[in-house]
C-alpha cells in the first residue's frame, strides 16, 4: 500500500511537472498584459507535432526534436502575435477568449486534415524507455526525465527572471505597467519575447507529453482545461504559483484517478472552484 | 454637453416606454418564424433544434450580454433542465409536457440561484474558470450517478404524453416545432419586457462598471443573482424542450461543446440584443446542419474562422455589422 502510495505521488509529480512545462508561460503572459490567450494549448500540440515529423520525417533524434519543437512554436507565436493578439489587447476579456478559441478550432481542423484523427507515436531512445528501481521502487526512466528538465526549467526561469536584465523589466512590467513605461521600458518589446519563450515551452511541453498523453487534433482543447486550471489556482505571472499548482493538480489527477477513479474528475473540479472562490486570484496571485 | 442636457429633459419612463414599443421588423421577424411549416415541412425538426439553441442562447445573452457575465459553463442548466425532465418521465412516469416544462425550468433556476452566490463572488479569469469548472462539475456528477441519469449511455425509457391531453408530438415534428416556437416566443416576451425595464438598466450598469453601482446606491449584487437564477431556469426550460420534442438525454447537454456553442452562436449574432442570440441560432445551426453534411470533421474549422473573423471586424457581432451598414446608407 505504501509503495502504491509513493508511486502515485512520483507518477502524479511527473505529470505536474508536463502541466508546468505547458503552462508557466500562459501565467506570465496573463499576468504581464492581461491577455486570455486560450490558444497556448494550440501552441503545445503544434510542439507535438513538430516532434513528430522531425523524428519521422527528417530522422532527428530525440533530443534535437524537442529544441526544435520549442523552435517551431516560439517563431509561430510571434508572427501571431504581432498579426492578430496585438489588435486584441484592449478588446475585452471575451472578445480574446472568442479570438483565441477560434484559434484552437482552426488548428485542430488543421492538425485533422495533415495528419488525421489518430494518435502519433513516437518511438522514444533505447536508454528513456523502461523503469529504474530506487529504494525499491520502480521508477519510470521517462517520467524521471521529464522532472528532471522541468526542475532544470525552473531553474532557468527563477534564475532569469530574477538575475537577468531582461528578468527584471518583466518582473517591472508585470507590477506596474504604466510605471515601468515611464521608466523607459518597451513594454511591447518585453512582452513579445515573454511571449515567445512562453510558446515555446508550451511547444516544449507538448513535445514532451506525447509518450506520456498521447497527441491527436483534441491535445489543444484538452489540455487547455488543464492548463487553465494550473494558472488560476497558481495565480498570474508567478512561477512559483504554477509550479505548486501544476504539481498539486497532477497529483491529484493521478491520485484521484488511481484511488477513486468514479469519482476523480468530480474532485479536481471541486477543488478548483473551492480554491477560487476562497481565493479569486489563485493561491499565490497577488493583484 | 447638448447630449446631456437632451438627456436630462427625457423622462426616463418615456425612454424605456419607447424602447419597447414593436417595430415592423420584430412583427415581420416573428411572422417568418412561422415559414418552415409552408416552406420546408421536411426540415421541422432542424426548425425546433433552432428554437430550441436560441432559447438557451436567448438566457445566455440576458447574463452574458445584459450583465456581463461571461459564462463558459452555462450548458450545466440546460442539461439540469434536460434531466429534469428526462428523469420526471422515465423514471416518475410523469409524462405531461407542460408541467414537466415548467418543473425542470424552476429546478435548474433554483440551482442556479444557488450558483448564483459563488458567480457574484468573482470576476475576470477566476469567473470563466468558476463556470467552467461548474459545468464540468456537473457534467462528472451526472456521469457518475448513472443509476439516476444512465450514464454514458443516456437515459432511456423517456415517453412525452400530449400536450394539454390534446396535441400529439408527431413524427414530421409540427407540433414539436410549434411547441418550441412557443416556449421561445414567450420566453422572448418576458426577456423583452424585462431588458426594458428599470431592472435591466441596472444590469447594463453593472456590465458598464461594477464599481460605480455601489456608489449609486444600486444593490448590484442582488440584480445579479436575480438575473442569473432566471437565465438559468430559461436554460432548464431550453433544455426540457429538448428532451421532450427528442425523447432522449445524453451527456452531451451538459458538455463543454455545448456551452461554448451557445456562447460562438451569441457571438455570431451580436450581443445584448436578443435578436443576436436568435439571429446567430439560426446562422449557426443551420450552417452546421449544411456544412456537416458535406464534410464533418472540418465543421470547427470554418466555425472557428468564423469567429476569428466576427471578433476582428464585427465587434458587435452579425446584427451590430448591419445595423451599421443600415445606418451608413441614412
Amino acid at each position: 500500500m505504501l509503495s502504491n502510495i509513493a508511486i502515485v505521488l512520483f507518477d502524479g509529480f511527473a505529470f505536474g511537472m508536463l502541466l508546468f512545462v505547458l503552462s508557466v508561460g500562459l501565467s506570465v503572459t496573463l499576468g504581464l498584459m492581461n491577455f486570455i490567450n486560450l490558444a497556448h494549448g494550440a501552441f503545445g500540440m503544434l510542439g507535438g507535432y513538430v516532434t513528430v515529423l522531425a523524428m519521422r520525417q527528417f530522422g532527428l533524434p530525440f533530443l534535437l526534436a524537442l529544441p526544435a519543437a520549442f523552435l517551431a512554436a516560439a517563431l509561430v507565436s510571434i508572427l501571431v502575435e504581432r498579426t492578430l493578439f496585438r489588435r486584441l489587447y484592449n478588446a475585452g476579456e471575451l472578445n480574446q477568449v472568442l479570438f483565441t478559441i477560434g484559434m484552437v478550432f482552426v488548428a485542430a481542423a488543421a492538425a485533422t486534415w495533415f495528419f488525421g484523427t489518430v494518435q502519433q507515436p513516437i518511438v522514444l531512445p533505447r536508454w528513456l524507455r523502461g523503469s529504474v528501481e530506487v529504494f525499491g521502487l520502480r521508477l519510470g526512466v521517462y517520467r524521471i526525465f521529464i522532472i528532471a528538465m522541468a526542475l532544470a526549467i525552473t531553474a532557468v526561469l527563477v534564475f532569469g527572471l530574477e538575475r537577468t536584465r531582461l528578468g527584471a523589466q518583466i518582473r517591472a512590467a508585470v507590477d506596474n505597467q504604466r510605471v515601468a513605461r515611464g521608466l523607459g521600458l518597451d513594454v511591447e518589446k518585453i512582452f513579445g519575447i515573454t511571449f515567445a519563450l512562453g510558446s515555446g515551452l508550451a511547444g516544449l511541453g507538448g513535445a514532451l507529453a506525447i509518450e506520456i498523453v498521447g497527441l491527436d487534433p483534441s491535445f489543444g482543447f484538452h489540455y487547455l482545461v488543464y492548463v487553465l486550471i494550473v494558472v488560476s489556482v497558481g495565480g498570474l505571472g508567478s512561477i512559483t504559483g504554477s509550479f505548486v499548482g501544476a504539481a498539486l493538480l497532477g497529483i491529484g489527477d493521478v491520485a484521484g484517478k488511481y484511488f477513486v477513479p468514479e469519482i476523480g474528475s468530480f474532485l479536481i473540479y471541486l477543488i478548483l472552484v473551492a480554491i477560487l472562490l476562497v481565493r479569486p486570484l489563485g493561491l499565490f496571485g497577488r493583484r | 454637453m447638448a447630449a446631456t442636457d437632451a438627456a436630462k429633459t427625457i423622462d426616463p419612463h418615456a425612454w424605456l416606454a419607447a424602447r419597447s414599443r414593436w417595430s415592423v421588423f420584430e412583427i415581420a421577424f416573428w411572422l417568418a418564424t412561422l415559414l418552415p411549416f409552408f416552406l420546408f415541412p421536411t426540415y421541422l425538426t432542424l426548425a425546433s433544434q433552432v428554437a430550441i439553441a436560441a432559447l438557451f442562447a436567448l438566457s445566455v445573452d440576458l447574463i452574458l450580454g445584459y450583465a456581463g457575465i461571461v459564462t463558459l459553463g452555462h450548458a450545466m442548466f440546460f442539461g439540469i433542465g434536460a434531466y429534469t425532465a428526462g428523469i420526471l418521465s422515465a423514471r416518475f412516469g410523469w409524462n405531461d409536457p407542460v408541467s414537466g416544462l415548467l418543473i425542470a425550468g424552476a429546478f435548474a433556476g433554483a440551482i442556479g440561484f444557488i450558483a448564483s452566490y459563488l458567480i457574484v463572488r468573482v470576476q475576470h479569469l477566476a469567473l470563466i474558470m468558476v463556470t467552467l469548472g461548474l459545468g464540468f462539475l456537473t457534467y462528472e456528477l451526472a456521469n457518475a450517478m448513472g443509476w439516476l441519469t444512465g450514464g454514458a449511455d443516456g437515459l432511456r425509457g423517456v415517453r412525452t404524453g400530449e400536450i394539454f391531453g390534446f396535441f400529439r408530438f408527431d413524427l414530421w415534428g409540427y407540433v414539436g416545432y410549434s411547441y418550441a416556437l412557443t416556449v421561445l416566443f414567450l420566453a422572448f416576451l418576458f426577456s423583452r419586457r424585462l431588458v426594458n425595464s428599470s431592472f435591466g438598466l441596472a444590469l447594463r450598469g453593472v456590465r458598464e462598471n461594477v464599481r460605480r453601482m455601489p456608489a449609486i446606491g444600486s444593490e448590484y449584487r442582488w440584480h445579479l443573482r436575480v438575473i442569473y437564477t432566471i437565465s438559468a431556469a430559461m436554460a432548464g426550460l431550453a433544455g426540457a424542450v429538448l428532451t421532450q420534442t427528442t425523447n432522449t438525454v445524453g451527456l452531451n447537454t451538459l458538455s463543454f461543446e455545448r456551452s461554448a456553442d451557445v456562447v460562438v452562436m451569441l457571438i455570431l449574432g451580436g450581443t445584448g440584443r436578443l435578436y443576436g442570440a436568435i439571429v446567430g441560432a439560426i446562422i449557426f445551426m443551420v450552417a452546421r446542419d449544411q456544412l456537416a453534411g458535406i464534410n464533418p470533421q472540418y465543421w470547427y474549422f470554418w466555425i472557428g474562422l468564423l469567429l476569428m473573423v466576427v471578433v476582428l471586424f464585427m465587434p458587435n457581432g452579425i446584427l451590430g455589422f448591419l445595423t451599421r451598414l443600415a445606418g451608413r446608407r441614412d
